[in-house]
């Protein structure tokens, strides 16, 4: 359901939010500002060790229907695997936040905070600017398969195509770079990717330098979409709350988030285990931006130059692509 | 007197910790005894300062490898899960990555040939404070003092990166093997102490569980 523009700006003091759980100590009586309340975890912006380190808190609260001794150990081997491989793949180079803290028994788990956005907000901003009409004209040939016209790219001024693609080619590396140590993410969805953006000059890097206005209630092409799709509201202000404001910079790293599901796959299913996170962000590529979609045609041609099992992983991903139209045929 | 400097953690706000640095320490035995004999008197964390490091974040540097143990020490210490004797062994205990408490003496702790040295006293009751432990300091540590600046940068002077890579099993700095198939690119920016840090503070973490 689209309101109108001017309704959903209407009263930006309601999105204070209000923990809806009672945290553990030493954050019970903290104010802490939440960001995105998911099915299993909750996650929160705060400080940890200084005033001056931003970091997430992410808090799985125990489920009121499991036993509470099952619960407890369950939560417990959930949040610590997170940590562990982000500690893990952090320590082979691959971009993911720090772990600052946590305390498993307590269900919660300190990371650094990525300062910028999902992929999934950067698309939704890019599609909306309009920027895939001149730019498909402009140099993407009818089938998008074109790699042999790069002369035409970054044809000059704020963003043309160059810089978009240079985006998904960073983001097949780090995918690549993940996969090269045969962990798969599990949720590869582009709200799982963040661009970090460049970090401030030094003068402005104070804490209140970073505090942004959060964009109130801010409906995202995504989340329009979904929700039409799935007949629901959208979810209001949450995911966009949790990024800085608007700047149509295609500019940092791209950094991995959301462990929640990654395993190290072994040798016999590690390429299936790949493709199928391929497969999974190919599909978060085509639901909520079915305009960007030829984009992702870049992030499969960079992942595949990027490590040496890549080209067996891609074969394998068309399989994937097959067994996954046909499941969708049949139900 | 010597310089001492009160950090508070977020989150912990009733807790200061009270942290001093000094350098040319000549009587470092005598300091260690006195911890050796348990004198109430010392209970203090009594690091070597080529063991701690600094962690960058966004250019803000700070001596967040200190704080975390100190953090994990007082939150395991007040919900009752220390695994060592007092909140400062805790200390000393949680920088190391593994769970043997004697080895994370021998890497972290005070030695015989300790010259720079830092002291971090927990504020776990209301009569210690920043005065109470600039005076006890200054009277039993002979050696200079260094004042810290607000952020704590200058405990991570004598950090010995080599040593810090060895305690914690990373790679040497620009060694390890080059990766064939070069998923570098982005990589290549990487400063290496920054991420040294970054997965200090993961190991610190995860240690143990
Ligand atoms: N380190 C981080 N820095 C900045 N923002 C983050 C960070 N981690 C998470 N976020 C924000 O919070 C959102 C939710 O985090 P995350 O994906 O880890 O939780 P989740 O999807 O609810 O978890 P799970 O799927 O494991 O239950 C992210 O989409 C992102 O916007
Ligand atoms: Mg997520």
């Amino acid at each position: 359901m689209a309101l109108p523009a001017a309704s959903q700006t209407a009263s930006p003091s309601t999105t204070t939010t209000q923990p809806s759980h009672i945290l553990p100590a030493p954050f019970t009586n903290s104010q802490l500002e939440l960001l995105t309340q998911g099915a299993e975890a909750l996650v929160y912006r705060t400080h940890f060790l200084t005033p001056n380190t931003p970091v997430v808190l992410k808090y799985r609260p125990p489920k009121p229907y499991r036993h509470p001794i099952l619960d407890k150990r369950l939560t417990k081997l959930r949040i610590l695997a997170e940590a562990r491989v982000l500690v893990r793949v952090r320590k082979e180079g691959v971009p993911v936040p720090a772990v600052l803290g946590g305390d498993w028994d307590n269900g919660w788990l300190m990371m650094e905070f990525v300062e910028g956005k999902t992929v999934r907000r950067v698309l939704d901003e890019w599609v909306e600017r309009g920027a895939f009409k001149e730019e498909r004209s402009a140099s993407i040939p009818e089938e998008g398969e074109g790699d042999n016209d790069a002369g035409k790219q970054n044809q000059g001024g704020g963003g043309g195509d160059g810089e978009i693609l240079d985006l998904m080619r960073r983001i097949g590396r780090a995918v690549a770079k993940l996969h090269d140590l045969a962990v798969c993410h599990g949720d590869l969805t582009t709200s799982n990717l963040m661009l970090r953006a460049p970090p401030p000059p030094k003068e402005e890097a104070s804490p209140e330098g970073s505090s942004q206005k959060p964009l109130a209630g801010r409906q995202t092409v995504s989340t329009m979409r979904e929700a039409a799709m799935s007949g629901e509201e959208p979810p209001v202000a949450a995911p966009s709350k949790v990024e800085p404001a608007r700047d149509s910079s295609l500019a940092g790293d791209i950094v991995l988030i959301d462990f929640g599901l990654a395993a190290q796959a072994t040798k016999q299913s590690q390429d299936e285990d790949r493709a199928v996170d391929l497969y999974v962000l190919e599909r978060a590529f085509a639901a909520t931006h079915p305009s960007a979609e030829y984009l992702f045609q870049e992030v499969l041609k960079a992942y595949g130059e990027s490590f040496s099992d890549a080209k067996r992983v891609l074969k394998r991903l068309a399989d994937v692509r097959l067994r996954g139209r046909k499941r969708s045929m049949i139900g | 007197m010597a310089s001492v400097r009160t950090f508070t953690l977020p989150h912990y706000p009733d807790y200061p910790i009270h942290i001093a640095l000094f350098k040319d320490v000549s009587n470092a035995e005598y300091l260690r005894s006195k911890l050796l004999e348990a004198d109430s008197a010392f209970d203090y964390a009594f690091l070597d300062a080529t063991t701690v490091s600094l962690f960058d974040h966004d250019h803000i540097i700070s001596p967040t490898q200190l704080l975390s143990a100190a953090f994990l020490a007082l939150h395991l210490h007040l919900t009752s899960r220390s695994k060592s004797r007092t909140p400062h062994s805790e200390l000393v205990f949680r920088l190391h990555p593994n769970n043997n408490i004697g080895e994370s003496y021998r890497k972290f702790g005070i030695a015989d040939s300790t010259t720079s040295l830092i002291a971090v006293k927990l504020g776990l009751a209301p009569e210690i404070t920043n005065e109470s432990v600039a005076k006890h300091l200054g009277e039993h540590v002979k050696g200079e003092s260094v004042p810290l600046g607000e952020e704590g940068q200058e405990l991570g002077q004598w950090a010995d990166e080599a040593k810090l890579r060895k305690i914690y099993k990373l790679e040497p700095a620009g060694g390890g093997k080059p990766k064939k198939g070069a998923v570098n690119g982005d990589g290549a920016a990487l400063d290496p102490r920054k991420e040294m840090e970054a997965v200090i503070l993961g190991l610190m973490t995860i240690k143990g569980s």
